[in-house]
């Protein structure tokens, strides 16, 4: 009967900050807001489990309502666990397709030129609305032919071990099946800061997906796993970084708090790669060389979970260093793709219309690109403005003299 | 005033606690003209001020076997016809290591003598069932017991009445009786509102006035030794447990554990009180300290746990030996002829009990009055159902009315039961919350002002539950008094009543002001002093 994880409801006072804060608010009436969805819906849910509301799916999982209580109140992971533990609704096929980004991804990357040419396609498009409820307006990340990992195997691994210093990578689905250009830029940046990058014993996805498709068995497996291989390459004494604020914050956060899988040995250890960097220059234990020529006018997104991180600034700070950059910090707002949410056809229009002041922001500035340090919100924006996004660290192995900075930290 | 037929009865029923009102219900169900006179609110005095538990008995058969068995038969007859007002929760009685375990058997025993069953349980089962139990325990039996909500219990009896021909009179105080010899034969009544006094007239009054029934049977010349004793009580923000916790012991201080609703309930304490504090309970620090440290005993966790407020109510004790502390006097049902005990025809008392025997203290005044108006028409509350009392459970009732009910037409159903049904729950504003904590809908409140006897703030907390949730009436208060100034058509009047309800929710929150209670109660005063203006008053 009584949660002791999530039992620091009572800490909330009704100041409903929360519920101002909430980018689903304004945009869907059917959603009771996370202090209804929250500490109000707990002690009714306590009283008799029939009290569940099943239009707790409209929760985005922003976190944007725990950054913003001023009592400290773990908002969010009280309305995941609620569906979790309550709803009646068991995932759909579409639900399950969209949650098992590794599976999907492992079935697609070999016939990558015939996915991403089949999927941009009208009647396919037809199909995935009027069959599976993937909306049709929404555009698919492409597929790439060769995995991250594969990559890496081939012509990455063997040069790693000459760097004295280390660092773990886990690299997530994205950079494995849709981005390895990412994982490569990430490669590139830490070797010439004189890194070696290790992949750990087979990650498996952090399961961010499957814990919002209601898929929290499947997700506690993963994090088990994933939490056993990231313990190995901690034992090495390897820093984990990810280029995902969502990966990180799920590892670090979402396993011990909603999967009860405990992560103590290894969440300390976890970090994202720009907080990694912007800590090594600090301290003064890296020098970086950029190019000369470098120049580009660049707005900065905050994912919502690295907002709940508060780790922006590690982002940001590492951008404004950049000689020749032009940078805007963007609003708070979240772009309202939310992973996999944006993509469900009864999703979309909310989705679209709590991303719409961000976009028009972007427009207004007309950047030469976007940076952000989240996948999803890279499709959205990209699919939703036009512009290209670009992780941080990509943007870093672009303005970076690579030859010189290798030479400074060697 | 003149007295006119409108202002003759049958029977005059004196007191709208729990006693009064079945005794109205009743006295109407029989065909009898009745009028219920109350000075206050209905379930204003002992009836709202105690734990609200559905007793099985169990905590009587040791000591008190007639007690025992008249639980247990109640126990089982609301379970039928009071079901929106029950939660099923079962009991638990456990053995902490410093309790003597040879106890449970005798207790065991004096339950299945008096017809209540009672299961003795591995404590390591006991703890799956109630995580919040002290995992300390070294035995644990389980009975029938649960709990009731005692609001909605006493208001149901009086819409039952009323639907019956019952004329009910609330913020009315009984100022005298009228005597021809020596019969009495009606009362004089003030109205508090109006300010103007009025007659009414029955061949028969009826005491029902729990602890202040001393006062009233002194109006007519006869002498009553009531024992005020007073028992404090703290609520907790949450349930904490989902099955009622008693100690296994002889029956102490603060050692039951009720889950009611959507919190639960520590209690009591038991002191003796003058009369003159009757109606101005306080509970004090010691009172507070006491009731935590027993508390945690039964159920550790309420060490964390939020507390909402503290309460105290006056048990409506018949004094019989001079026990300081009340505890073992017995908690049997009183009912006084006063004609035969005192030579004063025309008037009975009906008197100790406890809100489980309500019924049956009802069905034995209500007996002795069809007796002495010749009335032979048979009581029926064993058997028929109180209004909203609906088949099956919350889920059930709500899925009989709507296909898919919204949270508030379902919290709607768990506290109107069936009667929900006849609430109109469709549009936008009657689903907009008036209670957030709660979930009470503007529906809810609109049909509580114009059906149930809704005067002012503290009454429409007492049918809905609006202002009982952990915000205490920082979010509901002001949009409540809205309806309320709307419906009474007086924005000053409703603006005052705001002002009182925010200070008697204070008054049960500042025994407990501390940690997030303290907090919201801060916030709250800062919103209603500095955004809502109403500083001055408070």
């Amino acid at each position: 009967m009584k949660n002791q994880n999530t039992d620091n409801f009572e800490q909330c006072i009704k100041c409903t900050i929360c519920t101002v804060y909430c980018p689903v608010v304004p945009v869907n009436p059917a959603y009771p807001g996370p202090k209804q969805a929250g500490p109000d819906g707990e002690r009714l849910r306590i009283k008799n489990n029939y009290f569940f509301d099943e239009a707790l799916k409209y929760c985005l999982n922003c976190k944007r309502c725990d950054v913003a209580c001023p009592s400290g109140v773990k908002i969010s992971d009280m309305i995941q666990e609620a569906r979790i533990n309550y709803s009646q609704h068991s995932p759909k096929l579409r639900d399950m397709m969209l949650a098992s980004t590794d599976f999907m991804g492992t079935l697609a990357t070999p016939f990558a030129p015939i996915v991403n040419g089949v999927l941009p396609l009208k009647p396919v498009k037809a199909v995935l609305d009027g069959v599976l409820g993937i909306d049709h307006r929404r555009t698919f990340p492409k597929y790439s032919g060769e995995k991250f990992e594969s990559w890496f195997n081939k012509k990455a691994a063997e040069k790693q071990k000459y760097f004295k210093k280390q660092v773990a990578y886990f690299h997530g689905c994205y950079v494995n099946y849709n981005y390895p250009q990412l994982g490569r830029d990430f490669v590139t940046v830490m070797n010439a800061l004189g890194f070696g990058v290790n992949l750990l014993d087979k990650e498996k996805c952090c399961g961010v997906a499957l814990i919002a498709n209601g898929m929290s068995g499947k997700a506690k497996k993963n994090a088990m796993h994933n939490v056993e291989v990231l313990g190995k390459a901690v034992e090495k004494g390897l820093p984990v970084l990810t280029t995902s604020s969502t990966c990180v914050l799920t590892m670090r956060d979402e396993y011990p708090e909603l999967l009860k899988v405990d992560n103590t040995a290894v969440r300390d250890s976890l970090s994202l790669a720009t907080k990694f960097i912007f800590g090594l220059m600090d301290s003064g234990k890296v020098k970086l060389a950029f190019k000369k020529d470098y120049k580009a006018k660049i707005a900065y997104h905050t994912p919502c979970h690295l907002e709940k991180l508060g780790w922006g600034v590690f982002s940001t700070s590492l951008l404004k260093m950049i000689p020749g950059v032009e940078f805007t910090l963007l609003d708070s707002n979240c772009c309202g793709i939310s992973g996999t949410y944006g993509f469900k056809k009864e999703n979309y229009d909310n989705s679209q219309a709590i991303g719409a002041p961000l976009f028009e922001q972007i427009g207004r500035i007309a950047p030469d690109f976007v940076a952000c340090d989240c996948e999803t919100c890279k499709w959205q924006i990209e699919m939703s403005t036009g512009y290209t996004v670009k992780n941080p660290i990509s943007v870093l192995a672009e303005a970076l003299d690579i030859e010189e900075t290798t030479k400074l930290n060697a | 005033m003149a007295s006119n037929k409108q202002n003759e009865f049958d029977v005059i029923v004196i007191g709208g606690g729990i006693t009064g009102a079945g005794t109205a219900r009743d006295c109407s169900l029989r065909g009898l003209k009745t009028l219920l006179i109350e000075r206050n609110d209905i379930a204003d005095g002992a009836t709202g001020r105690n734990h609200g538990l559905l007793h099985s008995g169990a905590r009587y058969a040791v000591t008190d076997q007639e007690s025992a068995t008249e639980c247990i038969q109640e126990n089982m007859i609301l379970k039928k016809v009071a079901n929106h007002c029950v939660d099923d929760t079962t009991g638990f009685f456990i053995t902490l290591p410093e309790d003597d375990l040879a106890y449970q058997a005798k207790f065991v025993e004096s339950c299945t003598k008096a017809g209540i069953k009672a299961e003795i349980l591995d404590p390591e089962e006991a703890k799956r069932l109630e995580p919040s139990v002290n995992p300390d325990i070294i035995g644990a039996v389980r009975v029938p017991d649960g709990s009731v909500d005692p609001f909605r219990l006493c208001s149901s009896n009086v819409v039952d009445a009323k639907l019956h021909g019952a004329k009910v009179l609330v913020y009315n105080e009984v100022i005298g009786f009228i005597k021809a010899g020596d019969t009495i034969t009606g009362v004089k009544v003030y109205d508090k509102q109006t300010h103007e006094t009025a007659e009414y007239r029955a061949p028969i009054t009826v005491n029902a006035g729990g602890i202040w029934g001393h006062k009233i049977a002194g109006m007519a010349g006869a002498q009553i030794g009531m024992f005020p004793a007073k028992g404090a009580l703290l609520i907790f923000a949450h349930r904490v447990n989902g099955i009622v916790l008693n100690r296994c012991r002889k029956p102490a201080n603060a050692d039951i554990l009720v889950p009611g609703d959507t919190v639960c309930v520590i209690g009591t304490t038991s002191t003796r009180v003058p009369y003159e504090e009757c109606d101005n309970m306080k509970v004090t620090p010691e009172e507070v300290s006491l009731l935590i440290s027993e508390g945690e005993k039964l159920a550790p966790c309420l060490k964390d746990t939020r507390i909402l407020r503290a309460y105290a109510g006056v048990r409506p004790l018949v004094s019989a030996d001079n026990d300081p502390s009340g505890r073992n006097i017995s908690r049997g049902i009183v009912l006084f002829d006063h004609e035969t005990r005192d030579g004063i025809k025309g008037l009975i008392t009906i008197t100790g009990g406890k809100l489980m025997t309500y019924r049956l203290m009802a069905e034995m005044a209500t007996d002795l009055v069809c007796k002495k108006l010749n009335n032979g028409n048979k009581c029926e509350t064993r058997t028929t159902p109180l209004p909203g009392s609906g088949e099956g459970d919350v889920k059930e009732v709500s899925k009989k009315i709507w296909a898919n009910p919204t949270t508030a037409q379902k919290a709607t159903v768990g506290r109107a039961g069936s009667f929900a049904s006849k609430i109109g729950m469709q549009s936008k504003e009657d689903l907009s919350l008036v209670c957030e904590c709660e979930e009470v809908p503007e529906s809810e409140v609109n049909n509580a002002i114009q059906n149930l006897d809704v005067h002012n703030l503290v009454d429409l907390r007492r049918r809905t539950r609006v202002g009982m949730g952990t915000c205490q009436g920082e979010l509901c208060a002001c949009r409540a008094a809205g309806l309320l100034g709307k419906a009474h058509g007086c924005a000053e009047r409703a603006r005052q009543d705001l002002v009182d309800f925010m200070n008697e929710r204070w008054k049960g929150i500042y025994p407990v002001a501390r940690g997030e209670s303290l907090r919201e109660a801060e916030f709250t005063e800062w919103v209603y002093s500095e955004c809502l203006g109403l500083g001055d008053e408070q």
